[in-house]
């Protein structure tokens, strides 16, 4: 496997750096990079992490960074997880307010400690925390109850004072979002798993409505519409496709949710390097943090619509003949 | 029974395995001696949409909706009002 750290890669403007991903020889992994600029979101970081994690150390090549931006990699504990040698040397700063370096979490008390502790290294007011512990704990627990990836959650964040966003990324190397949907459902493709996945109510445990002891299929459609609230971009990257929440402007008095994915200002694409598990990516802008308890609302009332259309659709009526 | 989540859980409730286990220790075995129960949210400022699910919608689907007459919610705050509606909603919708 091949990747280039590129001089720009947001979710924005993401796709390039996908296309570029050779997934050929998945038993080796080369990472070059851009020459004078490396500015990447943690999505990326997350990405290279979780396929050096799934190769092993001995069989990563990564070439001699020369960007001037390089020390950000290492502060991002790029090399410390992966275990190799970046030559870079840099003088650790505290990273309270900044981000969230790469962090590796396979089990569930692990996935509580690193809420707890990353809190603090956010700095931020209780209203702005509240989403992105959400949107964490949502994220990571799918991968350790889905993904079946040996490697669990590879998480890492940022914050941007310039604007005031919070990016997260999470990669996981497990068994990606088509096989756990047809486990229940049924999805032809990868972007079309992707889509009932992001469909409330809809899980890969189970077919029935109102799910099981421990899933119903809320946490992606949750993640999305915080997202789409606050008007930021999402993604979620699995097998060969693509699905991206674009911002759109939204009449503030009358925010519309949608079951249906497709429904919300989004670009996809299905014809993108095969990635074995699954990405997501999210920025939080914290000027425009909605008030939470108003987001829940709105996803209440959404989900109940989208379960009663369902039983209707289900509905059996007598036949008299 | 009063059941004080903060002892078993942190002030961000999301860890669905400590939700199941209160619910199989605690609150169904309480509910199988006809006891009514108090689940005191006092000290947690927020919880998963998850956790809530792993705590009561098997409870809902075991004993039917009817079960909430006996389960009392105490000391939530606005979050987690809301993430509580959200789950006896859409389990009542789907049982």
């Amino acid at each position: 496997m091949r990747i280039h750290l590129p001089n720009s890669a947001w979710i924005g403007n993401i796709d390039p750096f996908l296309r570029n991903f050779d997934s050929a020889n998945p038993k080796k992994l080369e990472i070059t990079a851009h020459k004078k600029w490396i500015s990447v979101h943690p999505v990326v970081l997350s990405m290279i992490a979780a396929l050096g994690l799934k190769v092993g150390k001995s069989n990563i090549r990564c070439e001699k960074l020369e960007a001037a931006s390089k020390h950000y990699l290492e502060r991002m504990g790029l090399f410390k997880l992966l275990e190799i040698k970046s030559g870079i040397k840099v003088i650790e700063h505290e990273s309270a307010g900044r981000f969230i370096p790469l962090s590796q979490i396979t089990n569930s008390q692990e996935l509580t400690d690193f809420i707890k502790d990353m809190i603090p290294l956010l700095h931020l007011e209780p209203k702005q925390v509240e989403p992105i512990k959400h949107i964490v704990s949502e994220l990571a627990r799918n991968v350790l109850e889905h993904s079946e990836s040996k490697y669990g959650a590879i998480l890492s964040a940022q914050y941007y004072k310039k604007s005031n966003t919070i990016r997260i990324g999470i990669a996981d190397t497990g068994i990606g979002i088509k096989e756990t949907i047809n486990r229940s459902h049924f999805a032809s493709t990868h972007l079309k798993a992707i889509k009932l996945a992001l469909t409330p109510g809809i899980t890969g445990t189970t077919r029935r409505e109102g799910g099981t002891e421990f899933n119903v299929g809320a946490g992606l459609f949750i993640i999305k519409s915080i997202a789409k609230v606050n008007r930021d971009f999402f993604m979620i990257y699995s097998g060969n496709s693509l699905y991206k929440l674009l911002k759109e402007k939204l009449d503030r008095k009358h925010i519309k949710l949608y079951a249906d994915p497709f429904k919300d200002k989004h670009s996809e694409d299905e014809n993108l390097p095969f990635w074995q598990g699954t990405i997501v990516g999210i920025d939080i802008s914290l000027d425009a943090t909605e008030e939470f308890a108003i987001l829940l609302d709105l996803i209440r009332r959404t989900f109940v619509k989208t379960i009663k259309e369902r039983k209707k659709e289900k509905y059996k009526r007598p036949r008299f003949v | 029974m009063i059941i004080k989540l903060i002892k078993i859980t942190s002030s961000f409730a999301e860890n669905k395995d400590l939700a199941r286990t209160i619910r199989i220790k605690k609150i169904i075995p309480a509910l199988n001696q006809k006891k009514k129960i108090t689940l005191d949210f006092t000290g947690i400022d927020s919880a998963t949409q998850s956790f809530i699910h792993a705590l009561i919608s098997e409870v809902i689907r075991k004993y039917g909706i009817e079960i909430l007459d006996k389960i009392y919610f105490k000391n939530c705050n606005e979050t987690v009002k809301k993430i509580i509606k959200i789950v006896v909603e859409y389990m009542q919708e789907s049982i």
